[in-house]
């Protein structure tokens, strides 16, 4: 059990301007879970393309099982028994779960067979899965389910996990735990990239971390505490958010009965939202993905329009007013999706500030854009939140997610809003930036700004709000205060496990 | 970006003068012929030099408005339709007055042009929003409903009492107040080429400073943002379809009150299509167009030179015409994309 599987040696990747991975070693032994810990930036995906064979090292060894490994592209990276789960799903909506996996095999056996392997598999490693469904039905965590089917179905010997854990329920982690558990005793290694230090400290056997492209340290994660964790990372202690005591004033965001069809085939409709946000207060909403957090967003920026009377802002009706209507009232937002919906990918920084500050910020005189003054708030927002750029003119697609990141959230931040509803604030960002971020929102709050975190991150939803609901299917359940609140009860008011039955696991 | 324009252009005089050759004219006699001569020929340029401003204008304009559409991902197709409405309703409210000879003839008619060819650009506009329907083959297919307009109104409700039967309008060159004349003797300079300058300049502000210009490129670029930004959808379609129709229209009209003279059922030639070639050609931005449209003209005029001295058919023409936007979007594909040989694709 204890034999070295995937060694590497000295690898190294430079990229114009930047070294994204600078002499690593380290050796992921059979049947162990290995994670794999680093800022934004710091190198993982670099190092995972290279092994997954998307990306060629500049120098440095591979060996798997004692030989030279070298793959020149995916095929022979999976050939060899490398296998990954990415971070983003790669499936087709309106294929069923079977031709999915069909599509990324080598060889797909016949319909019939593929069919009762995806059960087997399925049945054996507690994931069940129906392989006539069609994906675009599934939730986020079933989807998870194909992928990781799809990989255990080439019988891999290291299987390569990016953040796998983002789009479930606590219940729903705890069965990929259990089944990633299983996977390991029986020989395959696992190599588990995320974010999130409890769960690596809980899961993993052996963590290698990583900052600016360099192995900084080895530690076994569950003799250290996540903060230890953290600051390997970071390389530096940093501020804990401070929650802040704060004076709850009058209601500032009123929402009554919000009900809205489904934007498309694949989307979720809202159904009967009530609640009330009070100025100097944040009010976290979980729920897995897909489950109503895009159309509530869309609904409370604008982007959709309801009855006006359905969304009250300080007793004023808002809502049949469009976003830049709302954003000139203190209405604010910030999507999830970074790229194409909060940001336009291919215009500057400086364009993208000029996206939602026109109107408040005053960029704007007749019409006309001052661009000096834009460039003087996308820098401001630059600063303000150390986004690393080479400069405001920088194209949004150029820069990486977790920097990007914080410049949407940095953008609305800094227009001094009366109201934020944001949508997965942190998401793919860095521990210290992420408490950056958390810190920005609760100072926001105790400003006497009313908030409604979205977020399938439940830390976070802990750390910063005084509230918490949960999306289920378009409804929201009961709010309740965070303090006193159980994992366990956040669990059931998301919904439970989704049609996931833990029995299946001990089997 | 800047690059392959210029590459597009040398492509198509190499594959063109093959072309030449194959039809047995000489290669670089017929590229000389089109690029050279109409301006430094010692026996034509003083004929064939005002023609490329009095070819270029209405390519300009015309392009100028498409660009800004193109730019938001409204492809207005149709600009022919809606130049050739704009001649129609240009020439339909002069003659209205005619005899007139008051000064303000002819700024209504440039109105009236101007307005038929935005009306003629709403119809695919509301449908469009209305009901979702494709804007290029609305916009398209409304260029044959002009086309035949045109054909009818020539013969029929606009046309020349005086005519003696003949199909066609009266001769705006023959009425002072409605002619669109030179403004500079024997430099092609009319009211079109000054609209088509103002038209640049108006563009280059409108998408590089002003807000709405903002929008129309975020909508283009990710739609998604824009709606996020606040841009309603259908505010974009409306407003590029109606400056890209206003501008043809204009276009359209200052072609038959001067250049061409009259309204007749082969007046337009083609500047509605050929501009959205210049439109690419120039990038979409209007300095680029300005350029791409002289180039144009160039062509057209250097063209109908060949046609005359070197016997080269009229489609040749065409063709070599057509080249260019083939070779330009196919420098565009290879400056995003590789070609590999003899690998297959991983699934």
């Amino acid at each position: 059990m204890n034999d070295v599987l995937l060694g590497l040696e000295g690898l190294t990747k430079a990229y114009p301007g930047v070294v994204a991975n600078d002499d690593v070693s380290f050796d992921i032994r059979e049947g162990e879970i290995h994670a794999l810990l680093g800022e934004n930036g710091a190198g993982k995906s670099t190092l995972v393309k290279m092994i997954y064979g998307l990306v060629k090292p500049d120098s440095g060894t591979m060996t798997l099982r004692g030989a030279a490994f070298e793959p020149a592209e995916p095929r022979a990276a999976r050939a060899a028994g490398v296998a990954m789960v990415f971070q983003h799903f790669s499936l087709f909506d309106a294929l069923s779960v079977a031709e999915n996996v069909a599509l990324g095999m080598e060889n797909p056996p016949k319909p019939r067979d593929l069919a009762r392997q995806i059960r087997e598999v399925s049945e054996t490693y507690g994931l069940p899965l129906d392989p006539g469904r069609t994906v675009g039905t599934l939730s986020a965590g079933e989807r998870q389910r194909v992928e990781i089917i799809r990989c255990l179905l080439q019988d891999p010997k290291l299987l390569i996990m990016d953040e796998p854990t983002s789009v479930l329920t606590p219940q729903e982690v705890e069965i990929l735990f259990e089944t990633l558990r299983k996977l390991a005793s029986e020989g395959t290694a696992i190599l588990y990239i995320s974010h999130k230090l409890e769960e690596i400290r809980s899961l993993c056997d052996h963590a290698t971390i990583l900052r600016l492209g360099k192995k900084v340290a080895t530690c076994t994660p569950a003799e250290a505490s996540a903060r230890e964790l953290a600051e390997m990372m970071v390389g530096a202690s940093f501020e804990t958010p401070q929650k802040a005591a704060r004076q709850l004033g009058e209601v500032m965001l009123d929402v009554r009965g919000l009900s809205l069809p489904a934007p498309g085939a694949f989307g979720t409709p809202l159904r009967e939202i009530s609640f009330q946000v009070r100025a100097g207060e944040i009010l976290g909403l979980g729920g897995v993905a897909g489950n109503g957090q895009d159309e509530l967003l869309a609904a409370l920026s604008g982007e959709r329009l309801s009855g006006a009377d359905v969304i009250r802002l300080r007793d004023r009706p808002i809502g049949n007013m469009g976003p830049t209507e709302r954003r000139a009232l203190g209405v604010l937002s910030g999507p999830e999706e970074r790229l194409g919906h909060a940001a336009a990918p291919d215009m500057s920084l400086i364009e993208n500030a000029v996206l939602t500050g026109a109107g408040r910020m005053g960029l704007l005189s007749g019409g006309f854009i001052n661009w000096p003054k834009s460039k003087g708030f996308a820098e401001d927002v630059i600063r303000t939140f150390d986004v690393r750029t080479p400069g405001s003119g920088t194209a949004a697609r150029a820069l990486s997610g977790g920097n990007l990141q914080k410049f949407v959230i940095g953008r609305e931040v800094l227009q001094s809003p009366e109201v934020l509803i944001v949508n997965q604030p942190t998401w793919g960002v860095d521990a210290a930036a992420a408490a950056a971020i958390r810190q920005a929102l609760l100072n926001l709050a105790a400003n006497g700004a009313a908030l409604v975190v979205i977020s399938q991150d439940l830390d976070e939803l802990m750390e910063v709000s005084d509230r918490f609901g949960a999306l289920n299917e378009g409804r929201l359940s009961d709010l309740r205060p965070v303090d006193g609140l159980t994992v366990e009860e956040i669990g059931l008011m998301m919904g439970g496990a989704h049609d996931m039955e833990v029995a299946h696991v001990d089997a | 970006m800047v690059l392959s324009p210029v590459i597009a252009v040398f492509l198509t005089m190499i594959v063109g003068g093959m072309m030449f050759a194959i039809l047995g004219k000489p290669p670089l006699e017929a590229i000389k012929v089109i690029f050279w001569d109409p301006l430094f020929n010692d026996q034509f340029a003083s004929y064939s030099r005002p023609q490329l401003l009095v070819k270029a204008g209405p390519l300009i304009l015309i392009a100028i408005g498409l660009s800004i559409g193109f730019k938001a991902g409204i492809w207005n197709i149709g600009a022919e339709g809606q130049y050739i409405m704009g001649a129609i309703c240009g020439a339909g409210a002069g003659l209205a007055l005619y005899p007139s000879e008051s000064f303000l003839i002819f700024p209504a008619m440039a109105l009236a042009g101007g307005l038929g060819g935005w009306a003629w650009a709403m119809v695919p506009a509301v449908l469009k929003t209305r009901f979702g329907t494709n804007e290029i083959l609305v916009s398209l297919m409304l260029t044959y409903v002009a086309q035949s307009i045109l054909i009818s109104v020539s013969s029929g409700l606009l046309r020349n009492p005086e005519g003696m039967g003949f199909p066609g309008s009266r001769n705006f060159k023959q009425w002072d107040a409605a002619f669109n004349a030179e403004l500079i003797a024997n430099t092609g300079l009319h009211w079109g080429v000054v609209a088509a300058l103002i038209a640049v300049i108006g563009a280059y502000m409108l998408m590089s400073r002003h807000i709405m210009g903002f929008n129309i490129r975020l909508t283009g670029e990710a739609p998604r943002a824009a709606r996020f930004a606040g841009v309603k959808p259908a505010r974009v379609v409306f407003f590029c379809l109606g400056i890209a129709g206003l501008l043809a229209g204009a276009a359209g009209l200052f072609e038959v009150s001067g250049p061409a003279g009259q309204l007749t059922g082969s007046f337009n030639a083609g500047y509605g299509f050929t501009a959205i070639i210049v439109a690419f050609l120039g990038r979409l931005h209007p300095v680029g167009i300005l350029l791409a449209g002289l180039l144009m003209a160039l062509t057209y005029i250097g063209g109908e030179l060949a046609q005359l001295m070197l016997n080269l058919p009229g489609a040749a023409i065409q063709l070599f015409q057509g080249m260019m936007l083939f070779f330009l979007l196919a420098a565009d594909v290879f400056t995003n994309f590789r070609l590999r040989f003899g690998k297959k694709g991983v699934a």
